[in-house]
């Protein structure tokens, strides 16, 4: 995982000088200090046309059926083994708007940031904000900063939602979705959730656990391109993970989805990692992974063009859609047994012994 | 993962079903004693698996489940004071107390944090010398011996603003309160691997004379789960009861002295109230003489009214194996995990939460 290419991408943007090293709440603040930070060179980077309307919100054309999506980023610690807060707000929603079929085109960007904040790890987070948007080839349009008092915050919290046109070829929605259908993941599980508890807890592996975040749109679109219908159903499992995903569309559906245990990719050392925690993988967030529900005829020739792809290099088959338990997700176990896979209750805490 | 997919090979798995059911001709009821036990058998989907003549009751093995309500009240009033930081084990925050939870408590504001170890919150009371590090001491002999050197390591750093809210369970003397029980049908146990690396298994012997009881110590893959029923099964069909060791790849007769020097340290042994089941003499730790300036309850001198337990949750007749989860007439219905009655059906190692999380799937089949 460390040598993986999309985690390494580092545009060289020196950080221009400022004559203030922390933020406060004068930079939030609307007046003379506000403007300071914004006219300071800070956010040239995320330059664009629209972006430089400056108008009050960015004022564009789009022609077709869109999507839309807003998701809130408030991760602790917001430096992490494979990415940081602003490639994760990026991402996240760009992969949002990607499972509906869609290529986001362009995004808002809001930030609350606790006072006190350095200016370097801002510049750090934007700098992985830009690296992201160009990757993902997305416009950043528009935007937002408040600054709250020491204590009401966490160093910073980012808000993005992104728009986008669904592709013509594509028809993503859970009434497709029917017996016979094959449920495929697009690589290793639990990565995201396991490399962020680590670090909280300070535990060490061998290897380092990198997160998986990473923009999805261009695989997914792709994908759409060349399979159209045949592809149901699209979601990333981030928070509650496989499992909380499957369950959602389970019960929407009334179908029953079957997985083999056996078949679930997953790396050594998350698994390890999990058996220590006390945490069930299969409900750990992933921030750089789909699941797809497609046709059985097409299963073979998706699965062969996913792993030809960098984000779907350990993509398997995992299970299958059948009638046998209506609104469940059944799970065969390694050793041969059947259970239950049901929703999480609230956040999966570590155990006693 | 080595040492762990080897106790997860189906083919092993197979071959040891196809020997229980070989040789079982009578209906046995074992029961599990820890929670790790029941909840790898339920995930697994080993009871379907198992001869319909092998009923698994569920021990009380959890001590997430068996910390009495008082007990949660105490540590709710000391997460509330306005010092306090109140460390805990993860899986303690969501057990209910009298009104409310750890969790809740923590939404209203208290200092509660989650540890995985209770040297991390002596470090905690070092590095915040302002403030009382409590550590909420749970678990069976299994957790004893490391919240007993917190307390040594805290002692000897001459650190003052930090105690232990002991709540330490004893297996053996629950085993036999289980067992002398009139109404119980427990034919042999499976002891809990854990708990014995740690005490080794000479307590066993007595009480698999005195109640002529099978006694296999085991692990928790399925292959350890599965083996430990072939013995006991073996045992019970040839007449005998003898305690045998399933785990030897980590229990030892005398088990870890070391560890049991430390707890013998800090902890003496003192009768323990176990939610559901009621109090059991000589059946915990508290802490000793000695380390007194380290026992929350001292320190705090907490004074608060002992609680009742909620009576409608069947959790004692659940722990002694008198019931399954399941014929709790509250199960999934009034008692949810978002709701939960009593501490099973929320702790990750209670029977109600593994039969909650795990089981069905012949119910949720299409008839």
């Amino acid at each position: 995982m460390s040598t993986d290419p999309k985690i390494k991408m580092n545009l060289q943007c020196p950080m221009p000088k400022f004559d203030f090293d922390v933020i406060t709440m004068g930079h939030g603040s609307g007046g003379l200090l506000t403007h300071k930070f914004l006219q300071s060179g800070v956010f040239d980077i995320l330059k664009n046309d629209l972006l430089d309307q400056q108008h009050d919100g960015a004022i564009f054309e789009l022609n077709g059926k869109v999507a839309f999506s807003t998701d809130s980023y408030v991760i602790s610690p917001i430096f992490f083994p494979g990415g940081n807060i602003g490639d994760l707000a990026i991402n996240g929603t760009v992969n949002d708007i990607a499972m509906c079929g869609a290529e986001a085109k362009y995004m808002s960007l809001g930030f609350i940031i606790e006072e006190g904040f350095t200016m370097k790890e801002f510049w750090e987070v934007l700098v992985s904000i830009k690296n992201a948007a160009d990757k993902a080839n997305i416009k950043i349009v528009t935007g937002d900063t408040k600054v709250v008092e020491k204590g009401k915050g966490d160093k910073i919290f980012i808000n993005t939602s992104g728009i986008g046109i669904i592709h013509p070829k594509a028809s993503i929605h859970h009434n497709n979705i029917e017996e016979g259908d094959v449920v495929i993941v697009s690589g290793n599980i639990a990565n995201h959730g396991i490399a962020i508890m680590s670090l909280r807890q300070g535990i060490e592996f061998e290897t380092t656990i990198q997160s998986d975040t990473a923009n999805l749109n261009h695989t997914v679109l792709a994908l759409i391109e060349t399979f159209g219908k045949g592809i149901k159903f699209l979601r990333d499992p981030t928070r509650g993970g496989v499992a909380s995903v499957l369950n959602e569309v389970a019960e929407l559906t009334k179908l029953s989805f079957y997985l083999d245990q056996n078949l679930i990719p997953i790396n050594e050392s998350v698994e390890g990692a999990c058996e220590m925690l006390g945490l069930d993988p299969l409900y750990v967030a992933n921030e750089g992974l789909f699941l797809a529900v497609v046709k059985k005829e097409i299963a073979v020739e998706f699965l062969a063009k996913l792993k030809a792809d960098e984000n779907g290099v350990n993509a398997a088959v995992i299970g299958e859609v059948t009638l046998t338990h209506p609104g469940k997700v059944i799970m065969k176990s390694s050793i041969g047994g059947k259970r239950i896979v049901n929703y999480l209750t609230g956040e999966q805490l570590p155990r006693i012994c | 993962m080595k040492f762990l997919t080897e106790y997860r090979d189906p083919e092993l798995v197979t071959a040891y079903l196809e020997q229980i059911h070989l040789i079982t001709t009578k209906p046995w009821t074992l029961m599990e004693i820890c929670g790790g036990q029941t909840h790898s058998l339920v995930k697994n989907g080993i009871l379907e698996m198992l001869p319909e003549h092998i009923t698994m009751v569920h021990g009380p093995g959890c001590p997430v489940c068996v910390t009495s309500v008082s007990v949660i009240d105490e540590a709710i009033y000391l997460a509330m004071q306005p010092n306090v930081i109140l460390c805990s084990f993860g899986d303690m925050l969501r057990v209910p107390g009298s009104k409310k939870s750890l969790l809740e408590a923590k939404a209203e504001g208290a200092d509660v944090r989650i540890l995985y170890s209770p040297l991390e919150a002596v470090q905690l009371a070092k590095q915040n010398p302002e403030k009382e590090v409590v550590f909420f001491a749970v678990g069976f002999e299994t957790t004893a011996p490391a919240n007993a050197l917190s307390v040594v390591h805290a002692d000897q750093m001459g650190i003052t603003n930090y105690s232990i809210l002991a709540s330490h369970v004893l297996v053996p003397p629950a085993m036999e309160a289980i067992l002398s029980d009139e109404d119980n049908k427990i034919d042999g146990f499976l002891a809990a691997g854990h708990v014995c690396t740690i005490m080794g298994i000479d307590e066993y012997y007595p009480i698999a004379e005195k109640y002529k009881c099978p006694m296999v110590v085991t692990g928790f893959e399925p292959v350890d789960l599965l083996q430990g029923i072939l013995m006991a099964v073996q045992q019970l069909e040839s007449g005998e009861y003898k305690v045998e060791n399933q785990y030897a790849r980590s229990v030892q007769r005398e088990g870890n002295k070391m560890a049991q020097d430390t707890i013998h340290k800090v902890f003496e042994v003192s009768d323990r109230v176990w939610r559901g089941i009621g109090k059991i003499p000589q059946s915990g730790y508290e802490v000793n003489d000695r380390y007194k300036a380290f026992n929350s309850r001292i320190k705090f001198n907490i004074d608060i009214p002992l609680a009742e337990e909620n009576k409608e949750c069947i959790s004692g007749e659940i722990m002694k194996g008198l019931k399954k989860p399941k014929q709790c007439p509250n199960f999934g219905t009034k008692c949810k995990p978002e709701h939960p009655l009593g501490a099973p059906m929320v702790s990750s190692e209670g029977a109600c939460a593994a039969y909650y999380h795990y089981s069905g799937v012949n119910e949720a089949a299409v008839k």
